[in-house]
């Protein structure tokens, strides 16, 4: 089951790609942190990961922090394993975490189905939005609502999202 | 002209696709009738050489080519001709290929 709206965020610490191990009690200052289930293989992940690096980019000066996840099963898609986990955060130079789920634990634990699934929490951990990044995965110019970007403004501003949840769209998470 | 749409249900853009699909059919004058093959195993993804979902097959031919060793269950990768990645293609990209295999077979090949 997802995890709930309003639940505290479930602690892990978990490999990167730069070969640090990251959790997110690193990030305490961090007046809003997205955890955000994604992976390399899949066209929904990578059509969206443009937007997510922008997102890191505009946000990451008002304390914004992304925490990106791949918890696939690399003996399933091997686009997806640690090695080439690490190229991709190489190769488009990521400004946040990439880490390796290796043992899906946590996928499971927050509920992820899909990949992106973005789950956002306010500066007390509290998940205040859940779903996908905006409504359009084809095309950037052709988003009308931009769920992400929406729910970090209202956070740094004091202020609840709306809306606090839309459905994850992309690909299912490959389990082992 | 015979006509394949092979999805698997995990990717979620299988309808879209299909709806754009018959569209350009439609406005193509053409209305060949399609068939849509569900892949729902590894086992049939291999012998269907499944390169992910959504998939179109003309005439047996893939509508947008991808190397033969690019087999499984899978959300299938398109780009646009922008370079944009896509899980499924576009209205004008199904045009385009469509008038491409037309004209190879008008021309014998």
């Amino acid at each position: 089951m997802v995890l709930a709206l309003e639940s505290k965020l479930l602690a892990f610490s978990l490999p990167g790609t730069d070969g640090n191990t990251y959790s997110p009690d690193q990030y305490r200052q961090a007046r809003a942190l997205g955890v955000v289930f994604t992976c390399n293989h899949c066209p929904y992940a990578k059509a969206w990961e443009d937007r997510l690096i922008q997102l890191q980019r505009d946000f990451g000066k008002s304390g914004v922090q992304l925490l990106l996840i791949s918890s696939n099963d690399p003996a399933k898609i091997p686009d997806d394993s640690f090695e080439n986990m690490k190229r991709r955060s190489k190769e488009k130079a990521y400004p946040f975490p990439y880490l390796f789920d290796e043992s899906q634990e946590v996928a499971r634990a927050y509920g992820a189905t899909r990949t992106p699934e973005i789950f956002l929490f306010d500066a007390d951990r509290v998940l205040r939005y859940h779903g996908a990044p905006d409504d359009n995965f084809e095309d950037p110019a052709a988003v009308t609502q931009h769920y992400a970007r929406d729910a970090i403004e209202a956070l740094i501003a004091g202020r609840r999202p709306e809306p606090t949840d839309t459905k994850p769209v992309g690909c299912t998470i490959k389990w082992k | 002209m015979k006509i394949e749409f092979l999805y698997w249900e995990e990717c979620p853009s299988h309808t879209e696709t299909l709806a754009r699909l018959r569209e350009v059919l439609k406005e193509s004058e053409l209305d060949p009738p399609v068939e849509r093959i569900h892949v729902e195993t590894d086992d049939q993804a291999v012998s269907l050489k499944f390169p992910g979902s959504p998939t179109i097959r003309i005439d047996g031919a893939d509508l947008f080519p991808v190397p033969d060793e690019m087999v499984g269950l899978t959300c299938r990768v398109y780009y646009t001709p922008e370079g944009r990645v896509t899980p499924l293609p576009t209205k004008d990209m199904i045009r385009s290929a469509l008038a491409a295999h037309r004209i190879k077979i008008t021309k014998g090949g």
